[in-house]
């Protein structure tokens, strides 16, 4: 019987020849990656279990990203920095993303770095991993947050682990999977100028709950699939823990391969699904017959079309994080804000440093991203979680209020980016931009010019 | 595991995420650190809703103001508990209040693998969703070699399903004393 690329990929790591949905299996770990918020933890299940002079299992394989709570004047945050570079001086960690610009002992919300180009802090793990070579296809990646499965867009195994876990991995490689049940999710048809996978993305998880594939693994196919660049691929991997996934993956092709090997030396291997391989569930959806779709509060399940909310009035468009804040994320936006102006605060939040120097690189038209932004009105801010997750008090762009927001980001559970009353809807970056320039929710269908080709490869 | 557990219930509805167990906010706190590491027990289910927290009624607090533990033993709650974020906080903030076990219709699964690899709190699952029954401050008990929850306030029972495969790690006492006895570690 055939076996679905994720199963084919578990099974390598076991070293068996096949495997099948339910086995728990011990597993060879090929990337552990945490942060500052679940780092400290780990840290010191590693050490409580192994020893205090314990050595990690393969310095290469861990990657630390300090991310979450960096410009914040919470002392609690700098001291979780300090223990994470100390752990990866001791451990003599070659990828360790240092904030530089946080100075041990100083007080308040540290300086943002001055040239995103030289820093050594990167920004939001789950892009900083793909583009500093931590992503490979056939690979299986461990990770200290939810949305770790971000990088089944490489197909590669990836999914979310707890700091027990994740200390055990530290001392000895591997850890206990179970194998997900594959579910398919085919893509027909061609993407419109403006849809995006966002929508896509929310239109799956309306249609099956935010339980709707729990312990699953999501395995995304099809043309229009194929059709999407690797930020807009990463969108619909991120999202899979929202309805419940252990993992998203979408097989590795010519568009993966580009990129992967633009990034990393490394070898690896590519896996694919049998034709004959088993799926729980299988749904097709048409994009062509797709609108633009918006979560409501509070669930990301709470789908609807764009166009049938607009009685809805915002305070806040929020562009940003590892879901809705990468490069293409902002070229996407910025079609819709050249030459135009926001009618409610808009926080633009670029995912990493790399992002960021992106938006001086990047162009639509004349005039660069950042240009476009600033002459619309936007608050840009540092590359980081920022808001997305709410955070401490003083967060940029946080909901401190019980206001209603839009927002590229992947949850809107009671009081994910902040007070606990502020109504979140997700939406893709061009729903939320044209929202930003009506003050209320709108269909981006009257903003976007039709021969624009957005978020494909 | 303990063969009876028994205390009053807390009940709060579906998909109760990590942010509403545990929010955000509190996250910077070094569960490493025993001085820290309290702090979890006193925030814990601080995120959800006043209207859903402690239901039927609702608009209980899990812990009263300024204390550090809770007076609630057993969680009850509907589907999908502890979706969301991969925080081990959540369950570390639910044992650090002193809750010894959660009945809900279903899990997230990081939040169910957290619960049973760090030997946190017992996940039970029961199909019937006694959270549409039982009432926040009824006196329950789970007996674990049966595998029931009894209502011992209104008499009404459930039968909880099995452990299944993870029975193993529960016994050991989470997963490094599990991994210990298969000898993967010394």
């Amino acid at each position: 019987m055939g076996m679905t690329i994720t199963e084919k990929i578990l099974a390598k790591h076991a070293g068996r020849a096949t495997v099948a949905p339910g086995e728990n299996l011990w597993c060879d770990v090929d990337v552990l990656m945490t942060h500052d918020v679940c780092g400290p933890g780990t840290i010191g299940v590693f050490h409580e279990h192994f020893g205090a002079d314990a050595k990690v299992f393969d310095p290469a394989k861990v990657v630390v990203v300090p991310d979450h709570y960096i410009f914040t004047a919470d002392t609690k945050a700098h001291r979780n920095i300090e223990i994470l570079r100390e752990f990866a001086a001791r451990q003599k960690l070659p990828y360790y993303y240092d904030p530089d610009f946080m100075t041990a002992g100083v007080a308040g919300i540290p300086k943002a770095y001055r040239d995103a180009a030289t820093t050594a802090y990167r920004g939001v793990c789950h892009v900083a991993l793909p583009q500093n070579g931590h992503t490979r296809p056939g690979e299986l990646l461990l990770g200290t947050d939810s949305h770790t499965c971000t990088r089944g867009a490489f197909g590669e195994f990836a999914t979310g682990i707890g700091n027990t876990e994740a200390g055990f991995v530290l001392g000895t490689g591997k850890l206990w999977l179970k194998v997900p049940a594959s579910m398919k999710f085919e893509f027909t048809g061609t993407m419109p100028p403006w849809l995006m996978a966002k929508d896509l993305i929310l239109h799956v998880i309306g249609a099956i709950g935010v339980d709707g594939a729990t312990y699953a693994a999501m395995e995304f196919t099809g043309p229009a699939i194929s059709s999407l660049n690797m930020d807009e691929r990463c969108t619909i991997c991120n999202m899979a823990i929202e309805a419940g996934g252990k993992s998203g993956i979408i097989a590795a092709d010519a568009v993966t391969l580009a990129f992967v090997r633009s990034r990393t030396d490394k070898p690896f291997q590519t896996f694919t699904s049998d034709a004959d391989a088993t799926y729980a569930k299988a749904m097709t959806f048409d994009v062509s017959k797709l609108s633009p779709t918006v979560a409501c509060p509070h669930s990301p399940d709470k789908a609807a079309n764009a166009a049938d909310l607009g009685g809805v009035k915002l305070h806040r468009s929020y562009i940003g994080s590892c879901t809705g804040g990468k490069t293409t994320d902002f070229i996407a936006a910025a079609t819709v804000l050249a030459g135009r102006k926001v009618a409610i605060p808009t926080f633009i939040v670029p995912a990493t440093v790399e992002v960021d120097r992106d938006l001086d690189r990047c162009k639509v038209g004349p005039q660069t991203l950042r240009a476009i932004f600033q002459a619309a009105g936007c608050t840009i801010g540092p590359a980081s979680c920022a808001a997305c997750l709410g955070g401490p008090v003083d967060t940029f762009g946080r909901a401190n209020e019980p206001i209603h927001v839009i927002s590229t980001t992947n949850r809107n559970f009671p009081g994910r980016m902040g007070h606990k009353d502020a109504h979140v809807y997700l939406a893709s970056p061009l729903t939320a931009a044209a929202s930003a320039v009506a003050g209320k929710i709108v269909d981006p269908r009257g903003y976007v010019k039709a021969d624009r080709a957005i978020g494909l490869a | 595991m303990e063969k009876k557990i028994r205390g009053k219930a807390f009940v709060v509805g579906d998909h109760v995420d990590t942010d509403q167990i545990i929010p955000a906010e509190y996250l910077s706190y070094n569960p490493a650190d025993p001085a820290e590491r309290k702090y979890f027990g006193r925030y814990a289910m601080s995120g959800v809703p006043a209207p859903a927290s402690g239901l039927p009624k609702g608009n209980v607090p899990f812990v009263a103001q300024g204390q550090w533990t809770s007076e609630f033993t057993v969680l009850v709650a509907g589907r999908n508990f502890g979706c969301g974020s991969s925080r081990e906080h959540a369950p570390l903030a639910l044992a650090e209040a002193g809750c010894k076990a959660v009945v809900a219709v279903g899990y997230a699964r990081i939040f169910y693998r957290n619960s049973i690899n760090g030997a946190y709190v017992l996940p039970f699952e029961c199909e019937a969703d006694p959270a549409k029954h039982v009432r926040t401050g009824d006196e329950v008990e789970i007996d674990t070699a049966a595998g029931t929850l009894t209502d011992l306030t209104t008499g009404e029972s459930w039968t909880l399903a099995g452990l299944g495969s993870v029975a193993g790690i529960i016994d050991a006492g989470g997963l490094f004393d599990y991994a210990r006895k298969a000898g993967m570690l010394k």
